[in-house]
């Protein structure tokens, strides 16, 4: 079965894809991310939609602080570059490299995490702005914190796999399953990135 | 890694079965019996309605019967049945030994049946949901809707994530699993139509979802969307609602197509004309569903701009829909035609459908839907898209596929007399409503006075409920009947058909085809018959045959999150008995864990060696099939 071949002359060049199990999996995936896509759009489109509906509570202008939300973005997006860094490392056979580039990027989306936990705090302490002071408030933590909640599990996700695999070298059944979880990482990059204009850019220039 | 699957107890063979058949067979009896269940909810409405001011049920009952009716013929009959078709047929007809990914296959199934149950208790604690299907602000906000509400929203939540991976698995596997020369444009209609309405079930039920949670996290935990005091917009909700509630229509009636083109060439003797156009047509209609939903908000005040761009962008879906009766027509045209039950409900399908989209092109003009909006002439322009055409199109199917899913036939005399009786019924019910509507009957309300010129049409049209509800007891007395008494089927082809899960033997082994089957051509099976010996060339040598296993986690997956959505609605209700966190959290440890079980422990299937394969053809070849 696909667990034992043989991996030690080296791997097809696509090793996530050169299963059928791979294959169905890869595909089904990228379906996935098309419904995600949707899912979010439609977050976005609550908030663009409710985006003026302060009830005399605090606006986006009051609250953002452009160089917190810079140094979060420049976490995820490097997280983003080390992970295609590991997805390289697969192709070459080369395990050791690809778990140590996907540490790293645990430990930089973690990061973000952390941040996004502070910022939330913050607004909710130094500004009284909760889920409930607004339609506005309402809109900005869902959709923000929605994207949150997506980053917590695909850390927890790729913990789980860095665990599970820590010593099996790169193989037929689980080349799939990082390959995958470094697209999900990827999708979570690129909504942070629309997140980042429409939310906060947008939020401070109007 | 085990060659052989134990034997195991009937009930525990159900509820971890992985075979794309069995679930087939599951969807077909739960969607049965949600239908059932709202099918005499529709009755007890109508009786209601036979005289005026009846006092039969009260007015909450009737607003809970008709949220409830909608909402479970919509996500718990009419999918759940249609799912069924395209559980069982399509791995068949690509030649496919099974879907995708079983074990998400039999996931969707339990999450469906147990968010649909989760729906159903709602009658347990205080009544059903009572804002309409549609669940408009402020009628279901926290202000206004009680505690059936909830039910509706995690009810319809958690079997909507069902549906959603369903329509996953169906994709995937129409793309990946299709036998060598099966290509894309050799698909049968009813593949390619189940494959593009499960796209719209992947880009419209997310938007639903979102809907779902916004409205939950207005009503459990405070959020303000759909509060305008504070900055909350009700409109919201409306197109949230309809950028899915439209596109549902299409989810549905789009493989309610694909089942009237098998059937149809089928019991012609001609093959389906014009597939190509057929193929696009269907495209072009998934397409336009997408963008159109405002035509059920044109009284909401949009201006006169948006109304006139989203009414043209509506009348233009009857193109593509033209294109596809006039293509039904033309393979009837010079046909052998039999009109065995099938066939009856298949050929009649096709004038009901066209008077319901012709009443949809008059709703479409949106100055005049002012005048219709809300009366009973829109309701007698669905039920004429959903009985007409979908409910008709599944018996259709129901009749067709009949004999290959239970190895015996339905009896015709029976059959040909509830069609009848069902199909004269439907039209003494909706017919009337157009005129009711136009004479200004509201819908959703739940009597009318007297001697207003409603009187007759009422009664008629609860006349006309109880032929169908005789329609549907004849149904099941044939279903029961046949069971015992029925035609045994153990050839592959009762049908002399054309595609190819007639080329399977009847019953269908769980491997499906013994030997991956060679496609050369559009209905292949037909082409073999002409050009061949009738039966499909293999594709492959007999080798060992790779199968999952069953596997019990997606029911106790599909438990946990019963268990998460019941206890986000305890949070709303006045004397929990126990914590609501604890459930809901325990809930949703349940699935998750269950999750992580899955992913940790590597599951290769088994094998079914290559002699048994042969003893099984040999077997076949003995029984003269
Ligand atoms: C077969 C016999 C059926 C009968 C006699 C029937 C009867 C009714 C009645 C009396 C209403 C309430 C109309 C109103 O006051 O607005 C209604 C609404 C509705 N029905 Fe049916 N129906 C039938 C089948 C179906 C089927 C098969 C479906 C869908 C698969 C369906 C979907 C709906 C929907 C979506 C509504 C709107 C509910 C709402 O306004 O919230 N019906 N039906
Ligand atoms: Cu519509």
């Amino acid at each position: 079965m696909a667990g034992a071949v043989d991996t030690s002359k080296g791997l097809p060049s696509h090793p996530e894809r050169a299963t059928l199990e791979g294959k169905n999996k890869f595909l089904g995936f990228w379906f996935f991310l098309g419904g995600e896509t949707i899912l979010f759009a439609t977050f976005f489109g609550t908030f663009l939609g409710l985006r003026g509906g302060t009830a005399d509570g605090p606006t986006s202008a009051d609250l953002v602080a452009l160089d917190l939300v810079f140094i979060m973005t420049m976490l995820l997006l490097t997280s983003s570059l080390t992970s295609v860094l590991a997805m390289f490392a697969m192709k070459k056979n080369n395990f050791k490299a690809m778990m140590i580039w996907m540490w790293i990027t645990v430990v930089l989306g973690l990061a973000f995490l952390g941040f996004e936990i502070y910022e939330f705090h913050h607004y909710v302490v130094d500004y009284q702005f909760g889920f409930s002071t607004s339609a506005f408030a309402s809109a900005f933590y869902s959709l923000v914190g929605l994207h949150g909640a997506h980053v917590a599990f695909g850390l927890s996700w790729i913990i789980v796999l860095l665990i599970r695999y820590r010593k099996s070298g790169i193989t037929l059944t689980n080349a799939p399953k990082f390959y995958v979880a470094g697209l999900y990482w990827h999708f979570i990059d690129v909504v942070w990135v629309f997140i980042f204009t429409v939310v906060y850019l947008m939020g401070v220039g109007g | 890694m085990a060659t052989q699957k134990q034997e195991k107890s009937v009930i525990w063979d159900w509820l971890t079965t992985v075979d794309h058949k069995k679930i087939a067979i599951m969807y077909l009896i739960a969607g049965t019996l949600f239908f059932v269940k709202a099918g005499v909810m529709a009755l007890f409405m109508r009786i209601q309605l036979m005289y005026p001011e009846m006092n039969f049920l009260s007015g909450q009952t009737f607003n809970e019967f008709i949220t409830m009716h909608g909402t479970i013929m919509l996500f718990l009959a009419a999918t759940p049945l249609l799912f069924a078709f395209m559980n069982y047929v399509i791995p068949l007809q690509i030649g496919a030994r099974d879907v995708a990914f079983p074990f998400v296959n039999a996931l969707g199934f339990w999450i469906f049946f147990f968010g649909g149950l989760l729906l159903s208790l709602s009658w347990f604690f205080g009544g059903g949901p009572d804002a309409g299907w549609t669940a408009y602000v402020p009628l279901s906000s926290r202000d206004y809707g009680g505690l059936g509400i909830d039910f509706y929203v995690l009810g319809l939540q958690v079997s909507g994530i069902g549906t959603l991976i369903s329509a996953i698995n169906f994709l995937v596997t129409i793309v990946n699993m299709r036998a060598p020369g099966m290509t894309m444009m050799r698909l049968p209609l009813f593949v390619w139509t189940s494959f593009i309405s499960s796209t719209l079930i992947l880009f419209a039920f997310t938007p639903l979802a979102a809907g779902l949670a916004l409205l939950m996290l207005d009503r459990l935990f405070e959020a303000q969307y759909f509060i305008p005091s504070m900055g909350g917009n009700v409109v919201l909700w409306q197109h949230i609602f309809w950028i899915f509630g439209h596109p549902e229509v299409y989810i549905l009636v789009l493989p309610a197509f694909g089942i009237i083109s098998e059937v149809i060439p089928a019991f012609s003797r001609k093959r389906l004309f014009g597939y190509t156009a057929m193929v696009f047509a269907t495209m072009i209609i998934a397409f336009l569903g997408f963008m159109v939903w405002a035509h059920h908000m044109f009284t909401v005040g949009m201006g006169p701009v948006a109304n006139s761009i989203f009414a043209v962008a509506t009348m233009t879906i009857a193109v593509p829909t033209g294109i596809k009766i006039f293509n039904w027509l033309f393979t009837m045209w010079g046909g052998k035609i039999t009109f065995n039950t099938a066939m009856l409900f298949a050929s009649s399908f096709v004038p009901t459908f066209v008077l319901g989209g012709v009443t949809g092109v008059m709703l479409a003009m949106a100055p005049v839907d002012y005048l219709y909006h809300d009366t009973y002439f829109v309701v007698a322009h669905f039920h004429y898209i959903i009985v007409g055409g979908i409910v008709l199109s599944l018996f259709a199917g129901l009749f067709y596929w009949y004999p290959k899913m239970f190895g015996h036939m339905l009896n015709e005399t029976l059959g040909k007399l509830f069609f009848w009786v069902f199909y004269i019924g439907f039209h003494l019910t909706f017919f009337v409503q157009h005129l009711l509507g136009l004479m200004g009957m509201p819908r959703r309300v739940y009597t009318y006075l007297g001697d207003q010129g409603l009187d007759a049409f009422n009664f008629i049209s609860t006349i006309g409920t109880f032929f169908m509800s005789a329609g549907v007891i004849l149904l099941v007395i044939n279903v029961i009947y046949s069971a015992f008494k029925g035609e045994r089927v153990t050839v592959a082809d009762p049908w002399d058909a054309r595609t190819l899960e007639w080329a399977t033997p009847t019953p269908v082994p769980e491997y499906n085809f013994a030997q991956t089957p060679q496609v050369r051509s559009l209905d292949p099976l037909f082409y073999e018959k002409i050009h061949g010996d009738g039966t499909m060339k293999p594709a492959e040598p007999v080798t060992d045959i790779h199968m999952p296993n069953g596997s019990i986690l997606p029911f106790i997956m599909s438990i946990g999150l019963f268990f998460a959505g019941f206890g986000l609605i305890m949070l709303n209700m006045d004397n929990p008995i126990i914590n609501p966190w604890i459930v809901a959290i325990g809930g949703l440890a349940l699935t998750f864990g269950c999750m992580f079980v899955r992913s940790i422990k590597e599951d290769h299937g088994y094998h079914i060696p290559a002699e048994q394969v042969k003893a099984d053809l040999a077997e076949l070849k003995k029984g003269g099939n």
